[in-house]
């Protein structure tokens, strides 16, 4: 009987502090703006992105060479994307506020990744700046 | 007999601890985070003692089992006292570091009495399976609930320093993964060669990893408004 409820408590815990966990990693890129370059590429129009783009733009993202630096933020965003998803359709039918919700936080997710790909393709650029320049 | 998996998360999570105390002492932050520092170098202690007495008498002896499960249990009261330090770091503004002090020492004699009772209530003193499991699971739900307090006055007094919040954050998802998986041992006990023998190691690696990550990443100075990290009802709260 304990051990059911500690199992109980401790999941519900568990599931709090990771979405606030992975909460904390995506704030940090919220900040940013994306540029007019990576809203061309990725067909976006103003500064949101639509949830739907995520696995498209990790693609793009997995095109573009490692900064080396973002690579831990996104598996723990693309986990939480994942859960977002579940957490969506299975709220769907009972609960609309918490599928609208689930819905802002995987397009939260997918802001994120048009970040990350945006800080990749100027890293990029630099790349290629300093390669023409050494030449 | 362990796999070479087994050795490559043992591996990792020794070169993550080790990174992060150094880290922290190039940073000249060792005293800031002392607390933190001494687990994660008891971490490393505790993981070379319990390999040697692995490697000189094997997985199934009784010994192993005694030195895994008790230094396990150290660790985690030292871990306490982590969590003791980032509470005093929360209301070091409110000059209450007298009263943290003295939860400290509550705590620690509350723990040590608990874990006498559940000593004196076994039969013959015994390192049963069943016993360990149950006492790994009640310090780890202590731990749940120490963290989830402190995540609850982090977002209840605005704190804003991003460190402190992924560290904390960081914390609660190694207890509730260490307790869940723990209790659910105790209900499910035909679950754990297949899946929940891997729960210890993954939560022993996950938290030197994001630790380390915080204090590469995130600079001191760096702020973040805990209402857009918190779930939306906890950030209501916070509000009012």
């Amino acid at each position: 009987m304990i051990a059911a409820l500690i199992c109980v408590i401790s999941v519900a815990a568990f599931l709090q502090f990771f979405i606030s966990y992975s909460r904390s990693i995506i704030a940090a890129y919220r900040k940013s703006e994306l540029s007019e370059q990576v809203r061309e590429v990725v067909g976006i129009e103003g500064q949101e992105v639509n949830s739907d783009q995520f696995g498209r733009l990790v693609q793009l993202v997995r095109l573009c060479p490692q900064k080396g630096d973002d690579r831990t933020d996104l598996k723990v965003v693309g986990v939480y994307y994942w859960m977002m998803g579940v957490v969506r359709s299975a709220a769907r039918q009972l609960a609309p506020r918490i599928t609208s919700w689930a819905e802002r936080e995987r397009a939260g997710c997918a802001y994120f990744v048009a970040v990350a790909l945006d800080r990749r393709i100027a890293y990029s650029r630099d790349l290629l700046a300093q390669q023409m320049s050494d030449r | 007999m362990l796999g070479p998996f087994d050795y490559v998360l043992v591996l990792l999570g020794l070169l993550t601890e080790a990174y992060v105390v150094v880290r922290l002492c190039l940073a000249e932050n060792f005293l800031r985070y002392f607390s933190l520092n001494i687990y994660m170098l008891g971490v490393v202690g505790v993981t070379i003692g319990q390999d040697f007495v692995l490697l000189k008498f094997g997985v199934s002896s009784p010994l192993y089992a005694y030195v895994y499960y008790y230094t396990d249990a150290l660790l985690t009261i030292s871990l306490f006292f982590v969590i003791m330090s980032f509470y005093h770091q929360v209301f070091r503004q409110m000059s209450v570091g007298k009263y943290v002090r003295w939860a400290s020492v509550l705590l620690l004699s509350g723990t040590a009495l608990l874990s006498y009772l559940i000593v004196r209530r076994m039969p013959n003193h015994h390192l049963t399976s069943r016993f360990v499991v149950e006492m790994s699971q009640n310090l780890y739900f202590v731990g749940v609930v120490l963290t989830y307090l402190l995540w609850g006055a982090v977002v209840k007094l605005r704190e804003t320093r991003t460190r402190l919040i992924q560290l904390v954050l960081a914390l609660g998802i190694f207890f509730s993964a260490d307790a869940a998986g723990y209790a659910l041992r105790n209900l499910f006990p035909a679950l754990e060669p297949s899946f929940l023998k891997w729960v210890p190691p993954m939560a022993g690696l996950f938290l030197p990893l994001a630790w380390a990550y915080t204090f590469t990443k995130i600079s001191e100075d760096a702020r973040l408004e805990t209402a857009r990290v918190a779930l939306p009802r906890m950030a209501a709260h916070q509000h009012s």
